[in-house]
C-alpha cells in the first residue's frame, strides 16, 4: 500500500514539477522546478530498485548540472519577458505536435502491453546477482564487463570539461597577473639601492 | 500494484512535457536545455524501469552513461550560451543565423 502511495506521489510530483518547468514565467523558478523534477524522479527510481541511479541522479543534476543552469541563468543579464514574445504563438502548433507524439507513443505502449512483440529474453550476462545490493551489483558490471566504456564515459567528461573551459576562458588586456617566476627570480641585491643622499635631497616630490 | 505500465505512463508524460517545452519556448535557449534535460530524464526513467522488469542490470549501466551524456551536453551547451551572449548581448534563437549565408 506505502508504496503505491509513494509511486503516485513521486510521480505526479515529477510530472507537476515538468509541467511547471516548461511553464513558468521567470528561468530561476524553471531550474528550481527541474530539480523538484529530478528528486522525485529518483524517488521513483528508488522505488524500482536501482539505488544507485537515483542517488547519481541527485548528486549528478541536483548538485552539478541544476547549479550550472542557475549559475549561467543568474550570470547573464537578459530581459526574458522579450524571450517570451512568442509562447502564446507557438503553442497551438507545440500542442498538436505534443498531442501526436502522445498519441503514437500511446499506440506504442498499447501495442506492446496486448502482447505479440517478441522482444526475447535477457541474456542472464547482466542478471541481478542473489544477495548484492543494487551498488555491489552494478560495480561488479561496470568495472568488469562494461570497463571500456565505463572509461570512455570518464575520457567524455574530460573532453566536455576541457571544451567548457576552453570556451569560456579569455584573456583580457590590461590586467595585471601574477608572475611567480619572477617574483621566486628576484635577489635582494637587485630589488633594492643603497644610496646615500644629501641631506634634505633624500626625498624628490 | 504497481506494474512496469505505470512508470512507461511517467515517462511517456515527461517525455512528452519535454517536447512541448521545447516548442513553447522557443526563443528561449535556456529553457530548451532545460526541456532536452527532462526528455534524457524521461529515457532514464524508462531504462531503469525495464531494467527492473527484466532483472538484467544493463538498463541500468546504460542509463548512467545516458546521465554522463547529459552532463557534458549540459555543461558545453551552457559554455556555448555564455560565449554567444558575451559576443552578441542576447540569446534569442531567432537572431542565431551567423552560419546562414
Amino acid at each position: 500500500m506505502i508504496t503505491v502511495i509513494a509511486f503516485y506521489l513521486f510521480a505526479a510530483l515529477t510530472v507537476l514539477a515538468g509541467a511547471v518547468t516548461i511553464l513558468a514565467r521567470n528561468p530561476v523558478h524553471s531550474v528550481l522546478w527541474l530539480i523538484v523534477a529530478f528528486f522525485n524522479a529518483a524517488g521513483l527510481m528508488v522505488l524500482a530498485g536501482a539505488e544507485f541511479i537515483a542517488m547519481l541522479l541527485v548528486i549528478v543534476y541536483v548538485g552539478a548540472v541544476a547549479v550550472l543552469f542557475l549559475f549561467v541563468v543568474m550570470m547573464l543579464d537578459i530581459d526574458f519577458a522579450q524571450l517570451r514574445a512568442g509562447f502564446i504563438r507557438n503553442m497551438p502548433l507545440g500542442l498538436l505536435l505534443a498531442v501526436a507524439l502522445l498519441g503514437e507513443l500511446l499506440i506504442g505502449i498499447g501495442a506492446w502491453s496486448v502482447g505479440g512483440i517478441e522482444l526475447g529474453e535477457p541474456s542472464g550476462a547482466a542478471a541481478v546477482p542473489q544477495g548484492a545490493s543494487n551498488i555491489e551489483a552494478i560495480g561488479l558490471l561496470l568495472y568488469s564487463r562494461y570497463l571500456f566504456l565505463f572509461e570512455a564515459a570518464g575520457v567524455l567528461l574530460l573532453v566536455a570539461m576541457v571544451g567548457a573551459i576552453v570556451l569560456t576562458h579569455r584573456q583580457r588586456a590590461g590586467v595585471r597577473g601574477q608572475n611567480i617566476s619572477r617574483q621566486i627570480a628576484r635577489r635582494p641585491d637587485e630589488a633594492t639601492v643603497n644610496a646615500s643622499p644629501e641631506v634634505g635631497k633624500g626625498v624628490q616630490l | 500494484m504497481i506494474g512496469i505500465g505505470h512508470y512507461v505512463t511517467v515517462s511517456t508524460i515527461l517525455f512528452v512535457l519535454g517536447v512541448l517545452g521545447i516548442f513553447l519556448n522557443r526563443k528561449n535557449v535556456i529553457i530548451i536545455l532545460m526541456a532536452i534535460e527532462l526528455i534524457l530524464l524521461a529515457v532514464n526513467i524508462n531504462l531503469v524501469a525495464f531494467s527492473s522488469y527484466l532483472g538484467d542490470l544493463t538498463g541500468q549501466v546504460f542509463a548512467m552513461f545516458v546521465l554522463t551524456v547529459a552532463a557534458g551536453e549540459a555543461a558545453v551547451g551552457l559554455a556555448i550560451l555564455v560565449i554567444y551572449f558575451r559576443d552578441r548581448g542576447t540569446i534569442a534563437v531567432d537572431d542565431v543565423h551567423n552560419l546562414k549565408g
